[in-house]
């Protein structure tokens, strides 16, 4: 009896008081909230802050009042910043996520050889943004590359010289370098669902197609929004793979947001206007994310209803 | 479970990332300075200086061996260094210099980025020095001093070499189609359908990195309108941009890309891996506007293409009716040296030693001549001996046979001015906007 005692007296502490348990919660939470506040919220009060100033990264800061958003929104580069962002975003979302459960559900099968396939689809995550960026460039280059190596001359095309090329070529490596990803976040939700429903179904005549669209895909409703979120968010802050691969290129047919951030900030000096471009990316990235949420819809749904 | 708490948890969460972003615009400032050195800082007392500059061949041994050689002479004081690629090296300096944390010796290129050190008193005025000591001012070359100058006051020493940008061509491939080099513009667009009949690009083009596009403009206005409609740009003139000779010869470079005058591709052709030049050596080119830089690495990587007598150079050739001195010529008149305005007394004249002594002497002069290059030091003549000789004495014929020798455009305007500058040449080249949308966007920067 005496070894039960100790916990009934725990389990029994947190009821006298919701600040009894809240307190050690709070305070574990502390280290993270810091970081968080340091290295979050403080650079980006200082952004707003440096948005409503004149600063060429040099001399003084000077308040200059809403010279730089005036600036930043009357440029129409903005626009078509936005416009590339939201492209990248989309395009990629389309490319990626039918890409992404196939292969999820496909390596979710406990087969030797797909657990196999699955190591080798993981491999590109492993590579840098930056690496990944010049590798392609080297192997698109029209002159030197792929095609030239191996004689195949439709390959030779002006992959990154030309507008829709370089978007399309874009497109195809963000795809490359994250469906790994997104193929891993679906392979586990594929593995969690109840293998009973394929069961029942299976005793109602349901085909492997039928099985798919109508048990697997609205199981993977909740890793759906969250794999979406996680790719449009991201999408946002695709920098370093645009910026070694075309510079925004060619003209300004790929220049992102982050990317004309970049450019005003640190190749024109301009820090003002370079902060404002930064807190649209904020807010179009809460913003998003929010949007993503509210889709998800309510999350007391059962899934698992008549498992 | 509610559903407020954890909606409140992640909307901070992706605010995180989402501020991450925001934090790559405000980490700048911090950055370099880990690199940067509290200790070799311009701040440091005693007997010793700090110097940054490029890495890399061929000025990296040079640099090193003169900081070698100073050191050694002089046991008392002491110069430390520290070496950076190129992009990271602007990057660096600028914010490092922005955070107190810079060398007592900011090596540059002179021109519009040195005005901005100047407008925030960042670099220390060395007229009065140069009245000084007369006789380091009278070793070097007097038009390299043009982009050290802002205002009247001399704010940095020309240093290193001097780099104009000449027409390298593929002699072979000349030979091939039975054609001579072109004297005039009308020559070069009636040797492009040829050498395009041949399967031979006309021109090399590293499309991708936008300041080689700048070049041909920089030729094309000088040669058309003389070098008087950039100076007016360059003294923030109103509208300067908005002159005939302008359009003209905007309307000019169109037509040679329409033409296919550059090669297949050359909007995705970066200089940095040197695919341009590439181009030229393995006769796919059969000319290319480029900095006389090229020369060594046409050397270096071309095989035996430059030592069999294969490439050939000259001026930027005249255009008819044009009123530009077909003599003048653009590139870089120099590097520069100045000292830090916040570096202590000591680390001053450690750099002014440096400076009148070890950069002037007979072995800095051999050392770039030797790395295939013209020295802004005067009398460098009598040393071009060996195989790069005759590269060197027209190097060195165009530069100071010229009667302008104007800075490159990007060097010569602000950061600012030289992004947007950068932007709508590029676009001009990929045909997405017309001559008047370039020169109404250009003349929305001047003087900024």
């Amino acid at each position: 009896m005496t070894t039960i005692a100790p916990p009934v007296v725990r389990t029994k502490e947190p009821t006298k008081s919701s600040g009894g348990r809240s307190g050690p919660v709070l305070w574990m939470a502390l280290p993270a909230f810091i970081w968080f506040l340091a290295f979050g919220v403080v650079p980006l009060f200082g952004v707003l802050a440096l948005s409503f100033t004149t600063w060429n990264g040099l001399g003084t800061i000077q308040p200059s009042g809403l010279t730089s958003w005036k600036a930043t929104l009357s440029d129409p580069g903005l626009p078509h910043a936005l416009w590339v962002t939201f492209l990248i975003m989309a395009l990629s979302w389309v490319v990626q996520t039918p890409m992404s459960i196939l292969i999820g559900v496909f390596i979710s099968a406990r087969k030797r050889y797909r657990e196999f396939l699955a190591v080798l689809f993981f491999i590109p995550l492993l590579l840098s943004s930056a690496a990944i960026a010049i590798t392609y460039k080297s192997l698109l280059d029209p002159n030197f590359g792929l095609g030239n190596g191996l004689g195949i001359s439709w390959l030779n095309q002006d992959w990154l010289g030309n507008s829709t090329l370089a978007m399309a070529v874009l497109i195809f490596i963000v795809s490359w370098q994250f469906i790994p990803f997104h193929s891993l976040i679906y392979q586990g939700a594929v593995r969690q669902i109840p293998t009973s429903m394929y069961e029942a179904s299976q005793i109602d005549g349901a085909g492997r197609v039928r099985q798919f669209f109508s048990i697997t895909l609205p199981q993977l409703k909740y890793t759906i929004i969250t794999s979406s979120t996680l790719m449009v968010v991201g999408s946002l802050t695709f920098f370093d793979l645009i910026y070694v691969l075309t510079a925004g290129g060619p003209g300004d047919a790929t220049r992102a947001l982050a990317l004309a951030m970049y450019q005003q900030g640190f190749q024109a000096n301009l820090m003002g206007p370079a902060s404002a471009i930064a807190v649209i990316l904020v807010l179009v990235g809460l913003g998003l994310s929010l949007l993503l949420r509210r889709l998800g819809g309510r999350s007391d749904d059962s899934q698992l209803e008549g498992a | 479970m509610t559903n407020n708490p954890v909606s409140r948890r992640n909307f901070l969460g992706l605010a995180a990332g989402a501020a991450s972003a925001a934090a790559l615009a405000a980490c700048g400032s911090d950055g370099p300075s880990e690199s940067g050195g509290g200790n070799t800082g311009g701040g440091s007392g005693g007997g010793s200086a700090s110097y940054w500059s490029l890495s890399g061949p061929p000025g990296e041994p040079v640099r090193k061996a003169a900081i070698e050689r100073f050191n050694k002479a002089n046991a008392d004081s002491k110069i430390t260094t520290n070496f950076f690629q190129n992009d990271a090296y602007k990057q660096k300096i600028k914010t490092s210099i922005g955070a107190n944390q810079g060398p007592t010796m900011i090596w540059g290129w002179g021109g519009g980025g040195l005005k901005e050190y100047v407008n925030s008193n960042l670099v220390e005025d060395l007229t009065g020095w140069f009245g000084e000591n007369a006789a380091v001012k009278d070793k070097i070359l007097p038009s390299s001093f043009g982009a050290a100058t802002v205002n009247g006051k001399i704010y940095a020493m020309p240093i290193e070499t001097v780099q104009p940008i000449v027409l390298f061509y593929n002699k072979k491939m000349f030979e091939k189609i039975g054609a001579q080099p072109p004297q005039s513009w009308g020559e070069i667009m009636a040797l492009v359908p040829k050498f395009n009949a041949q399967k031979i690009a006309p021109f090399s083009l590293a499309g991708q990195s936008r300041w080689t596009n700048m070049m041909w403009l920089e030729f094309l206005l000088d040669r058309t309108a003389g070098s008087e409609v950039f100076d007016r740009v360059f003294a923030g003139e109103k509208d300067a941009w908005s002159d005939p000779a302008v359009l003209d010869m905007l309307t000019k470079i169109q037509d040679l890309v329409k033409a296919n005058g550059f090669q297949k591709g050359f909007s995705s052709t970066t200089a940095d891996s040197n695919a341009d030049q590439a181009l030229l050596y393995t006769g796919r080119a059969a000319m290319m506007l480029h900095g006389s830089w090229s020369y060594g690495i046409q050397t270096a990587q071309g095989g035996n293409f430059v030592k069999d007598g294969g490439l050939g150079w000259m001026n930027f050739p005249a255009v008819e009716g044009g009123k530009g001195d077909p003599s003048n010529t653009v590139g870089n008149p120099g590097q520069y040296l100045s000292i830090s305005a916040k570096a202590t007394p000591e680390a001053k004249e450690v750099a002014k030693k440096f400076m009148s002594t070890t950069l002037v002497d007979d072995e800095e002069k051999a050392g770039w001549v030797k790395s295939g290059g013209v020295p802004v030091l005067k009398n460098s003549e009598s040393l071009f001996t060996g195989g790069d000789a005759q590269f060197l004495k027209d190097m060195a014929g165009i530069a100071n046979g010229a009667k302008v020798f104007a800075q490159s455009w990007d060097q010569a305007l602000s950061p600012t001015a030289a992004e947007t500058l950068l932007d709508n040449i590029a676009k001009l080249f990929q045909l997405q906007v017309s001559p008047q949308q370039w020169v109404d966007s250009m003349n929305g920067v001047i003087g900024k």
